[in-house]
């Protein structure tokens, strides 16, 4: 599949009564790529998800996901999208492998398909040891996974992952998000939504910023930071000398300098200034390193609910 | 808004998976316990007072089922009717609400399913495991009856016997359905459990005795008049009566496992005219008699369960 957009929405609203939860949302989402979904908590990124799967109906608008409406065709639709839901849920008695097979089943998979996808995907996850094991014995890292295991199972186009990592240890989420990056890699497009930024950034190749039920942003991270830090470019500078905070600051085309450490400078410019950086410190001054700083994503979401906070 | 698909999709794989989970859960085991305690019991001590009158009566095992032998103070019927909503209740009460707490819907429900498959499936199997339950009762207490009488019982009798179990299914389903809708209502299985079982006191307990005499006295009248009883208020007590399972119940295992049965309403001295007082009816004219309580029964499932339907079709789906 060559960059196919796999989910489509378009003016996609939902609203509860007198509560608008998402507005008129459109969002593109291609093969092969990682799209994070960030915002504040009722920002509508989960109604948006369970619109995406048909499992709520929306007010208004379209979606299109697999190249099926999920409305009118959400069988079509959850034969091709797998979902892990926030604080994935497991019936406890049964074992890893009665649990996947029976949503297996639900999906129309043949009792050898089952066995092959199963034993593949749990390698795959890292928990081959314990297929036979009753899920209640299991650790919620390990629940994670085993919701991971059942997308994979399923050979899907799309996999839509509810903040996955929310309750997972940092190990156990640097581990979920390379297996996050394998999907991609599978050639499965993938939704992300998250509120850890920093994995975010990490995985996604583009962001959708929710707020209040909209999509208030969204492109690359360097985009987002462009739109909201300043048009310019951030420059990082790791530099010995004395004055160079006050020597940086005054220079034209330079709107803020930061202290980021004890020989490191973040300068938001109008434009690239490298040159003319490096030609005022170099006579003074010991300077290691010029270059662009990648902009953070924590930072840029930061900024942005600053200024929503502040206009309201 | 037409969607693509059948409804009813997944709905076998629900049903097995449902089905073996309640029979291998320990809550089978102790339900199946108790149907096996309640049947040898009863009919142990029935079948010890039987003995001594074979002979009095066409209908032994009839007997066995209405009779409370000494010194037990209920009979089969009582103690089925009063076990079996429990049974059903103990089935039902967290069909939906465990899914939620689980967190397993939107995994479930994620999978090209629709939620009728699923809400059906689980009920289907809850029903099975219920008839399940009551079909080895109904197995066990025949087999002590005939291995303590020493005689079988007459094809009439197995046919009887065959009705009332139906019907015991059917009532059964009425409380499972009840169970059913409070589990999608309430997402503590506590409150689903309780809200099922006050639900089953009120009509066990004080339907009869409270509001029924109450709410006929307000429609009809006194139950007496100058000319003596009300037939307005037997009428309209009757026809409230009629609104709990447990009278619908009630009216048939009286009908179809005492023959003698003529009618289930108030009598008139014209209709017994020319009739034969004691002598039972054919089996077939007692199921005539009986038809609209079981159908009663079984159309009151269908739209306790539809209600059920309808609620879960309209609630999100966020665990």
């Amino acid at each position: 599949m060559a960059d196919e957009v796999v989910i489509r929405a378009a003016g996609l609203t939902k609203r509860y009564a007198a509560t608008l939860a998402v507005d008129h949302i459109d969002l593109e989402v291609h093969s092969s790529e990682i799209v994070g979904i960030l915002g504040p908590n009722g920002s509508g990124k989960t109604t948006t998800i369970l619109m995406l799967l048909g499992l709520t109906e929306p007010t208004e608008g379209r979606a299109e996901v697999a190249g099926f409406d999920p409305l009118r065709e959400p069988l079509e639709v959850k034969r091709r999208v797998g979902y892990l839901p926030d604080s994935v849920g497991f019936y406890d008695g049964l074992s890893a492998h009665d649990n996947l097979a029976y949503t297996a089943r639900l999906a129309g998979m043949s009792r050898r398909e089952i066995d092959e996808r199963f034993t593949e995907a749990l390698a795959r996850v890292g928990l081959s040891e314990v297929g036979r094991e009753r899920v209640g014995t299991f650790s919620r890292g390990m629940r994670q996974r085993l919701g991971l295991a059942e997308i994979l199972m399923k050979h899907p186009s799309i996999a839509i992952l509810d903040e996955p990592t929310a309750t997972l240890d940092p190990h156990s989420t640097q581990e979920f998000l390379g297996m996050i990056r394998a999907l991609k890699n599978d050639g499965t497009a993938v939704l992300l939504s998250s509120h850890h930024l920093d994995q975010v950034q990490t995985v996604c190749d583009r962001v959708a910023l929710f707020n209040q039920g909209r999509i208030a942003l969204s492109g690359s991270v360097t985009d987002l930071a462009r739109q909201v830090l300043g048009g310019g470019h951030v420059i990082d500078i790791e530099v010995r000398g004395v004055g160079v905070r006050d020597r940086l600051a005054g220079m034209s085309g330079v709107v803020r300098v930061q202290v980021m450490g004890p020989q490191l400078y973040r300068v938001d410019c109008e434009r690239d200034l490298r040159p003319e950086i490096a030609r005022l410190l170099a006579p003074s001054s010991e300077l290691t390193g010029i270059r662009f700083a990648e902009p953070s994503l924590n930072e840029v979401y930061s900024r942005y609910f600053d200024e929503v906070r502040h206009a309201a | 808004m037409r969607r693509s698909g059948s409804p009813f999709i997944g709905t076998g794989i629900v049903l097995a998976k449902e089905a073996a989970d309640q029979l291998s859960g320990i809550r089978m085991v102790v339900i199946e316990a108790l149907v096996f305690l309640i049947a040898l019991v009863l009919a142990w001590f029935s079948t010890a007072t039987i003995r001594e009158s074979i002979g009095q009566s066409p209908f032994l095992f009839l007997r066995l089922l209405t009779m409370a032998p000494d010194p037990i103070p209920f009979s089969f019927i009582d103690t089925v009717g009063l076990v079996t909503p429990v049974i059903a209740i103990a089935l039902g009460f967290d069909a939906i609400n465990a899914e939620f707490n689980q967190r397993t819907l939107s995994r479930i429900l994620a999978q090209p399913i629709y939620r009728d498959a699923l809400l059906l499936g689980k009920f289907l199997a809850r029903l099975l495991a219920l008839a399940i339950a009551l079909l080895s009762l109904w197995l066990l207490v025949l087999g002590v009856g005939f291995l303590r009488l020493g005689l079988p019982p007459s094809g009439e009798e197995l046919v009887r016997m065959l009705g009332f179990l139906v019907a015991t299914i059917a009532y059964g389903g009425v409380w499972l359905a009840v169970a059913f809708l409070f589990s999608i209502l309430f997402r503590a299985p506590a409150t689903a459990a309780l809200a099922a079982l006050g639900l089953w006191l009120v009509f066990s307990f004080f339907w009869s005795l409270v509001i029924k005499p109450l709410a006929a006295t307000l429609i009809a009248g006194p139950p007496e008049d100058i000319f003596g009883p009300n037939l307005a208020y037997i009428q309209t007590s009757q026809a409230l009566d009629r609104i709990s399972p447990n009278t619908l119940y009630a009216e048939i295992a009286l009908a179809l496992l005492q023959p003698a049965t003529r009618t289930l309403g108030p009598v008139f001295i014209s209709q017994l005219r020319g009739a034969l007082l004691g002598a039972p009816l054919p089996a077939s004219q007692s199921f005539i008699l009986v038809w609209p309580q079981l159908t009663g029964l079984i159309a009151a499932m269908i739209l306790i369960f539809a209600a059920g339907y309808v609620v879960f079709q309209r609630q999100e789906i966020r665990a």
